[in-house]
């Protein structure tokens, strides 16, 4: 009896400090339409900035928690809605999403970069102090946090009923542009909601930080109890968010202790919250299909075949050289980058074509390489095998998320690849925790490709075949319906197309793809473990791709090279190594609303040379002999004039 | 025995929360005719449609499609038995050009094989026909709205339907377009294709429907050739709000200058009169160029 009044208690506490979470998360999400997946990477940081005044500055912890909730976190909440968020509730989903995310990454960034990894303690507040119930004790910390829940919880009730702002901050949601016709300001509102937002995710990281640690991952993740609490209340009903996070709480602190906990179980309990945000996400009656306006987007241009073969062989002799040329070492590293390469490009597929953004693309390319590694088969034919199972697992994550869409899909995703992270590749059937398993070369017709070298050139050579495949996908039939499904499913469904049932194709072909990248990556590192693909790198993945540019193959190759480029960079400047988070956060944020990312740009760049820069060179040089390319140019400069 | 007419709506009640958007409508539309469906702004005919098509689940109700209940089967297995609509807030593929955007719905109708092995078809004749093919090679979304609106019933025509669900078609067309378009319907018509349609253009609605039903307040208040409507008190009622209509019969439901007023509408203002307020907004319900209502 005694254990359950403390698994009570312990619950309540946990649950207390999800619903500070999740309420600032709702807040913000029923006043903006942005639903931040950073919220969780703002309170690490304030609870980093709380540690560095109370403990380094050695301020009274008082004035440090004062200082860090009513000065430091609404300024930041004032200076995301004024610089970062602004417009962002009328974009896509798409839009606010990589934005966010890369608001996350930047978090990380910034925290690892000022406060570089030591040993930190927060000490709970009034450390030492119990107060006895029954035969349980409850820590003053505990009380305090079930306390400040109420508090909060309270305040926001009368906050959004009974004040003024309150009810434009309601009004707001639904339409901002009949808020400001009646005299209202849709920007302070906004700018009130972060503010408040933001504070509130800095209280939950503080209250929580004495239990988690302060690190910069857990802190950040940790938020995912807070999305499924929110989630339960659809993100906009409090109450309902409140009931979520205390029965999470209780859930996670009962499990323990009352399972037993061996092998599979106790790495269930790890990703209940998961589990949990994946249940509610699905379970969660969905929107009908959208009925809106025209929209298209302006996708990159489609290369001609002559174009795509002339780069690719420029690609496969560029590598060939350097594999000839390259270190053992950094060999491994072109090869890595085409792995993420051929990764990328199912999320050019999935993403970029479709317009659906899974975060679950580095689990599909997991278990291609756990199948890969497990057969102990490589051949082509084991190499199949594998991309034939991660595209029967894309097709069964996409069964229960048939109807979801943006945001939803997103974080049934997310959830989806943390579990994959914790309970399968790190079970021991699997790669084991902290476990490696041993992947051969492929060989061809009996001869192993085993030299390194070789090993990436074949690597390459998939690449390319993924990207023509791609490309030829996009041009024929398929490609049409592909867009035609991201324009408007609902005209797809009336026209005929039973549209879920292409959409689980689209995620199977997609997760086959990814798994390629996987076990084709496994093979070049002759072995492979869980920590390859850690499900935090699925944001990163996200990010790489948008910046890069997802709706075109140029951008994938881009971005495989980028995500590749990342952890090099951070380990030969490691004095610096969080402003590459910052940098590539920064540029996401810019790049948001340009659909085509960096590769838009340079498209844009080649026409702009083709149009101006080629003509005044023809003119100087009176004859150029050869001119075979020409009208291969012509073709491109008019898939650029037709696609604006 | 008189055969079932083409599509049945019996008795069909969409509510969304408290609001009832359809109250107990029953209707019919037959093969070779031209059926429209009028009725004030807000008084649930596109939410008929999209009940019809597939798109929203009544909450009570059938409907019935060629003589069989179709309420329960999915939208694209509708659409594949012969029910094809367009959107009164465009639907087009607006990334794809206009001609691709018939292909499309030609791949959709050739299924998987099509996909290996496109289909011919006349995508060209199709855009012909509906007197859009000059803007074959243009960007769905770089086209005027009423562009928009013959490209999604040429999509449509691509898939051979026996029934066209047409919400506002002809808005974003001037005179003479009009005109020509409504030819064209009655061209439909005449091939054995039944059409309902939502229409505000009160001249074509007229010229062109075999029958109407008028809708107000999700309720079919009326039912009959255009003459017995245009002198139906019970229509006049709904749509220029007057209480009594008898004494003052209008024959030709032309616009009426309405000096609506309307209430401020403040956030705080309850849900059931902010619905009140835009529908005293609406009573214009005539000429609404951009569709955008």
């Amino acid at each position: 009896m005694s254990s359950f009044i403390a698994y009570t208690l312990f619950g309540l506490f946990s649950g207390a400090a999800y619903a500070i979470a999740a309420s600032g998360l709702v807040l913000t999400y029923s006043t903006t339409r942005v639903f931040n997946i950073a919220h969780g990477a703002l309170g690490m940081v304030l609870s980093f900035v709380f540690w560095d005044f109370s403990v380094r500055q050695g301020m009274p912890t008082l004035l440090a928690l004062a200082l860090v909730l009513l000065v430091v976190a609404p300024a930041i909440g004032w200076f995301i809605a004024r610089f970062v968020a602004r417009d962002l509730g009328d974009a896509p989903a798409s839009v606010s999403l990589v934005v966010t995310v890369a608001l996350l990454v930047m978090c990380i960034g910034v925290a690892t970069q000022v406060w570089p990894q030591e040993s930190r303690t927060i000490l709970p507040f009034f450390a030492g102090r119990t107060f006895g119930i029954g035969s349980a004790t409850i820590t003053a910390h505990q009380v305090i946090t079930i306390l400040a829940s109420v508090v909060v919880a309270t305040g926001l009730y009368v906050l959004l009923t009974r004040t003024r702002i309150g009810t434009a901050m309601r009004a707001s949601v639904d339409n901002p542009e009949l808020l400001r016709l009646f005299g209202g300001k849709p920007e302070q509102v906004a700018a009130l909601a972060w503010m408040i937002g933001v504070s509130l995710a800095g209280l939950a990281g503080i209250l929580l930080v004495s239990t988690v640690g302060l690190d910069y991952y857990a802190l950040t993740l940790l938020v995912i109890n807070a999305y499924a609490a929110a989630m339960l209340g659809r993100l906009t009903n409090l109450p309902l968010t409140f009931l979520g996070a205390m029965g999470l709480g209780l859930l996670t602190s009962y499990f323990p202790g009352y399972v037993h906990l061996d092998g599979f179980l106790a790495q269930v309990q790890t990703v209940l919250p998961a589990l949990f945000l994946f249940a509610v996400v699905v379970a969660l009656p969905q929107a009908q299909l959208r009925i809106g306006q025209v929209k298209g987007i302006v996708s990159a241009p489609l290369p001609s075949p002559r174009r795509t073969m002339g780069w690719s062989a420029a690609l496969l002799l560029l590598v060939a050289l350097l594999a000839g040329a390259l270190s053992e070492a950094n060999l491994l590293v072109v090869g890595r980058a085409a792995a993420f390469g051929i990764v990328m490009l199912s999320m050019v597929l999935l993403t970029g074509y479709g317009g659906h953004i899974s975060l679950a693309q580095l689990a599909f390319a997991g278990v291609g390489a756990l199948t890969y590694a497990k057969l102990g088969e490589p051949t082509l034919a084991g190499l199949a095998v594998s991309v034939l199972v991660s595209a029967a697992v894309g097709a069964l994550v996409a069964l229960p998320v048939l109807r979801l869409t943006g945001l939803y899909l997103a974080l049934a995703t997310l959830a989806f690849a943390s579990i994959m992270d914790k309970v399968v590749f790190q079970a021991d059937w699997a790669f084991g925790f902290n476990g490696l398993l041993p992947a051969g070369r492929l060989s061809f017709l009996g001869h192993s490709v085993s030299s390194t070298g070789a090993y990436v050139v074949v690597m390459t050579l998939f690449l390319v075949l993924v990207a023509w495949a791609v490309l030829v996908l996009r041009r024929g039939v398929v490609g049409r319906l592909l867009i035609a499904t991201r324009d408007s499913a609902a005209a797809c469904g009336t026209l005929g197309l039973d549209v879920r049932w292409f959409r689980v194709g689209l995620f199977a072909l997609s997760a086959g793809m990814a798994g390629l990248g996987g076990a084709l990556y496994a093979g070049l590192r002759q072995n492979i473990g869980s920590g390859d693909f850690i499900y935090f790198n699925s944001l990163l993945l996200l990010l790489f791709a948008v910046v890069a540019g997802v709706t075109s193959v140029s951008g994938a190759v881009l971005g495989g090279i980028g995500l590749t480029a990342l952890p090099e960079l951070q380990s030969s400047y490691p004095s610096v190594a969080g402003m590459f988070f910052v940098a590539i956060a920064v540029f996401a944020i810019l790049l948001a609303k340009e659909p085509n990312g960096i590769a838009g740009h340079l498209f844009r760049l080649g026409r702009w040379a083709q149009d101006r820069v080629a003509p005044r060179i023809r003119a100087n040089l009176p004859r150029l002999p050869g001119a075979g390319g020409e009208d291969d140019l012509a073709s491109e400069s008019e898939g650029v004039a037709h696609a604006h | 025995m008189r055969t079932e007419p083409l599509l049945v709506v019996d008795d069909v009640v969409v509510r969304f929360g408290g609001v009832t958007a359809v109250d107990h409508a029953s209707f019919v539309a037959r093969s070779g005719r031209v059926t429209g469906l009028i009725g004030p702004n807000g008084a649930g005919k596109t939410t008929c449609f999209n009940v019809i098509s597939g798109l929203q689940k009544p909450t009570s109700g059938r409907v019935r499609f060629g003589g069989r209940t179709i309420s329960h089967t999915p939208v694209h297995r509708r659409a594949r038995r012969g029910i094809g609509r367009t959107f009164q807030r465009l639907e087009a593929f607006g990334s794809l050009t206009v001609g691709d955007n018939v292909r499309v719905a030609r791949d959709i109708r050739a299924g998987l094989l099509g996909a290996v092995r496109p289909s011919r078809g006349d995508v060209g004749g199709l855009l012909e026909r509906v007197g859009i093919a000059a803007y074959a090679d243009e960007r769905a979304d770089s086209v005027p709205t009423g562009v928009a609106r013959l490209l999604e019933l040429a999509r449509c025509l691509a898939g051979d339907p026996k029934l066209l669900l047409l919400d506002e078609p002809s808005s974003g067309q001037d005179e003479t377009e009009t005109e020509a378009f409504g030819v064209l319907l009655r061209d439909l018509a005449a091939e054995g294709r039944g059409i309902l349609m939502v229409e505000h253009d009160m001249d074509l609605v007229m010229s062109v429907c075999d029958e109407l039903h008028v809708l107000d307040f999700g309720e079919v208040i009326a039912t009959g050739t255009p003459a017995e409507i245009r002198s139906d008190p019970a229509v006049q009622r709904a749509y220029l709000g007057y209480s009594d209509a008898g004494s003052e019969t209008r024959t030709d439901l032309q616009p009426v200058e309405t000096t609506a007023v309307i209430p401020a509408v403040t956030p705080s203002t309850p849900r059931n009169s902010a619905e009140g307020a835009l529908r005293a907004m609406s009573t214009d319900f005539h000429g609404d160029p951009g569709g955008t209502s």
